[in-house]
């Protein structure tokens, strides 16, 4: 298996907060590797400076072999990697398909105007948007605005998927679909590093798991490994939200 | 020597006022996020607020300094509703056009009013002298009361409930919000105050120089060059940068022709919003 | 861009506009057309950088005093021929902004704005120290400098069409952008720019190339403008306050749209064309044009072509 994404003593530190520390990370062709912890356990902060939002202090990030520690964002989006939000930020003003487009253009293809668009289109299909091409972005439902975040960084065609908690605030017929198109991407050949805190669905997704607590990596595993780790159950009865949904129950 | 060291002090006396006036933008934006460009104008009715008191009403020159500030609080507040309030959380340009499409119309009506003739309002003060220099003790009075209203300042920040709910809906207003704070109306407060001290600087330069209905728009500049300096949202900081830029001024006239000196200003204000977003002093306390 | 409607209609116009003085041979009504042609030349340039990216570009008028600046020196003091004089100032001024865009758009929203306040400023006061170009006072052209073109009365009536000849560029180029993936690429980074950086649009470089674009017709229009003004002075080619009309013209119109900033202008200054000559209304000009933006920002932040989108969805299609 070869390693399409590394990460290597990556560490951040804000302030007097030593947010990421020390942490190493391989994401291999094909697979899904699910990145759970607590809650400020600096997950959102490993994307960041994945994808170059802030450089790092201390470590490495490397994409197929291409170095792009501390690179800006643009031009790791243009070496491969996209990413899917949080909270999620669509390009309002403009329609479904222009905001797919857009991440057609200027991903890893660096498609023209005509092709990008096509591409677009398809990606935007496959992902169930196919009759809201035209629709403003800022008239979606939640629903859907979640749905075209996860359209737009695919029409990238990238090698990685950064996912950072695309089944949040969705109700369970939408979770289940999602899952389901998770499972087609990675079939395309996409592999996917993703946050997320809906425990049944990174159990049954994830090939991996790497388990984040306070800035440090505790665990990696399979998910049967990881559920049966004492130190990552302790991890989250320490932290009281997450004991139910640790159990695997939602 | 001795000369040079007179032009900087009186750089500094008159650095205190253009200090006072920035304070007034620098709150504001620090407050609301937003960039008052109806600054200059406002100013601009400070200077002619003292014009109506000492020559058309015949009264002390100095009464009009708490005239100004009562009257320049509810003309904010005024303008906060008029103005501003549609335009908070909005992109930034929506408010930088709102209050300038205020700047046009108080120009207008000011062009109206008084045409774009100068005016003077002769103030006697009995001037200190000093190794053969004299300091106008208009510049001298001007530097104290200003040094006062920045206090009074202070003290509505810092000791009055007004100003905590000012400073916690500065430092996050959702947070302000849910606390209870009427933030709305904090807001509308803050900007009345902003404006009031705008105000009070301009009846204060007029006691110094003579003014036109135009003149505003030179002290919005400097208002700019010393807010930026002093670092955005910070008063302390905005009083600090008219000092500094008063002394800049004051080093560079007896070296530099007057008409240069804008240059240095305006070429300060470029440089330090690249280098220093976060004002001039933040960078050097590090 | 040839193989749609749109760009003809534009060319179409352009060159009724062209002609109509021609045809009726009014004179006033050509130099009241030319003013109109070069507060469209500002405002839809302007668009690029307001309307496409979203960087408020308050000191625009800089552009335009520049380019006039240059134009006139090279065909006052260098004897050049005004429409090379004019290309040249046009480069020169397209390149120097690409140096200062480089710096001041690493700023965001209101920062970016004060800065090109400052930018206008300082090089207004730089100016006005420059012996050779006049200082204070500015350049008067001498009346020879119109022999190339046949005398004053026919230089006038080829500067018009000229001016026009840029109008029409700035439009089309307007539209070419709008439909490319350059502007694709600026219109992401005008709704969130941080996101457009993630999706892999190189921020930095775009939005520096559209300020220098959008640097090179107001100064070539500066040029020629100040050519048939005959002088500059660094007031009139670096006020604040046109530079501001500029911006009400594309609110006014509808920024981000290729005919909104247009129309704006047009109506602008036809209006403020019939404001000015009528008497009692000179002083309140300003006022007028403060309460108008005023509205416009509160009640149709979408201008004029907003407004018809918003109420009539399919324009949105065809009328850009």
């Amino acid at each position: 298996m070869t390693a399409l994404l590394s990460v290597i003593g990556l560490g951040k530190k804000f302030g007097g907060l030593q947010a990421v520390q020390d942490l190493d990370l391989t994401l291999n062709e094909g697979e899904i590797l699910g990145l759970i912890g607590p809650n400020g356990a600096g997950k959102s902060t490993v994307f960041n400076l994945i994808n170059g939002v802030f450089p790092p202090d201390a470590g490495r990030a490397l994409l197929e072999g291409r170095e792009i520690t501390g690179e800006p964002p643009y031009r790791v989006a243009r070496y491969g990697l996209a990413r899917a939000h949080q909270i999620v930020q669509p390009l309002l003003g403009m329609s479904v398909l222009d905001n797919c487009t857009v991440g057609a253009c200027f991903g890893r293809e660096n498609l023209p105007l005509h092709r990008a668009r096509e591409v677009a289109r398809e990606v935007a299909q496959g992902v169930g948007l196919g009759d809201r091409l035209d629709t403003l972005a800022s008239t979606l439902t939640t629903a859907g605005k979640k749905r075209l975040e996860l359209a737009r960084a695919l029409s990238a065609r990238p090698r990685v998927l950064l996912l950072d908690e695309v089944l949040a605030g969705l109700n369970p017929t939408e979770s289940e679909r999602m899952v389901h198109t998770l499972r087609r991407i990675r079939e395309s050949g996409i592999a996917i590093l993703m946050i997320e805190h809906i425990m049944r669905a990174v159990m049954s997704l994830s090939d991996r798991i790497v388990v984040l607590n306070l800035g440090r990596k505790l665990a990696e595993g399979t998910p049967q490994e990881i559920a049966n780790n004492p130190e990552v159950i302790a991890a989250y009865l320490g932290d009281p939200q997450r004991m139910p949904e640790a159990e695997g129950v939602e | 020597m001795v000369g040079i060291l007179a032009s900087v002090i009186d750089g500094v006396l008159v650095g205190a006022v253009y200090g006072l006036a920035a304070m007034g933008m620098t709150l504001i934006w620090g407050v609301m996020n937003v960039f008052n460009l109806a600054h200059g104008p406002i100013i601009m009715l400070g200077m002619f607020v003292l014009y109506l008191v000492a020559t058309a009403f015949g009264l002390p020159p100095y009464a009009a300094i708490p005239a100004t500030i009562i009257f320049g609080f509810f003309f904010g507040v005024a303008l906060y509703w008029i103005a501003v309030h549609r335009m908070i959380g909005r992109p930034e340009l929506m408010s930088l056009l709102s209050t300038f499409a205020v700047n046009l119309i108080l120009i207008g009506l000011g062009t109206a009013l008084w045409t774009t003739s100068p005016y003077n309002v002769p103030v006697e003060m009995p001037g200190v002298t000093w190794q053969g220099y004299t300091f106008t003790g208009t510049h001298i009075v001007a530097a104290a009361l200003a040094a006062v209203i920045a206090g009074l300042l202070y003290l509505l920040l810092y000791r009055t409930r007004i100003g905590k709910a000012i400073r916690a809906v500065a430092n996050n207003r959702e947070a302000a919000e849910l606390s209870g704070i009427p933030t709305t109306q904090v807001l509308s407060f803050a900007f009345g105050v902003g404006v009031a001290l705008a105000g009070v600087s301009g009846t204060l330069i007029a006691t110094l120089f003579p003014f036109t209905v135009l003149s505003g728009e030179i002290y919005q500049l400097k208002s700019f060059v010393v807010t930026v300096l002093g670092g955005l949202g910070n008063p302390a900081g905005a009083l600090m940068g008219g000092i500094a830029l008063g002394l800049v001024e004051g080093l560079a006239t007896p070296f530099m022709p007057v008409s240069w000196i804008p240059i240095v200003e305006f070429g300060l204000f470029v440089l330090c919003l690249i280098a220093f977003p976060r004002g001039l002093f933040s960078a050097l306390k590090r | 861009m040839w193989r749609r409607a749109f760009p003809w209609v534009i060319a179409s116009a352009a060159l009724l506009y062209a002609l109509f003085p021609y045809v009726t041979n009014d004179v006033q009504l050509r130099e009241s057309l030319l003013l109109a042609a070069v507060y469209i030349i500002l405002a839809s340039n302007l668009n690029l950088v307001i309307g496409y990216a979203g960087y408020v570009n308050f000191g625009n008028i800089v552009f335009f005093g520049l380019g006039g600046y240059i134009c006139l020196y090279l065909v006052n003091d260098l004897q050049w021929p005004v429409i090379l004089a004019a290309l040249a100032g046009a480069a020169g001024v397209s390149a120097l902004a690409l140096v200062f865009g480089l710096g001041i758009l690493r700023l965001r929203g209101a920062f970016f704005a004060l800065a090109t306040i400052g930018v206008n400023a300082a090089i207004a006061q730089l100016v006005t120290n420059f012996e050779p170009w006049g200082g204070a006072t500015g350049i008067y052209l001498a009346i020879d400098a119109y022999e190339p073109l046949g005398g004053p009365m026919q230089a006038l009536w080829t500067i018009y069409l000229l001016i026009v000849g840029l109008m029409a560029a700035s439009l089309l180029a307007s539209y070419a952008i709008r439909n490319s993936k350059f502007g694709l690429g600026l219109i992401a980074i005008g709704e969130n720019e941080n996101a457009a950086a993630v999706l892999g649009v190189p921020t930095p470089l775009y939005k520096a190339l559209i300020y220098s674009a959008s640097a090179f017709l107001p100064a070539m229009a500066g040029g020629l403008y100040f050519f048939k003004s005959g002088i500059i002075e660094p007031g009139g080619a670096f006020s604040l306050r046109t530079s501001i009309e500029a911006i009400v013209m594309v609110m006014l119109g509808g920024s981000g749209t290729v005919i909104g900033p247009a129309l704006g202008a047009f109506l602008y200054e036809e209006s403020r064309g019939y404001l000015l000559t009528a008497e009692a209304f000179s002083h309140f000009q300003l006022v007028i044009a403060g309460t108008l933006l005023l509205m416009i920002v509160t009640f149709v932040p979408g201008g004029l072509l907003g407004f018809v989108h918003r109420w009539w969805p399919r324009t949105r299609r065809w009328l850009e």
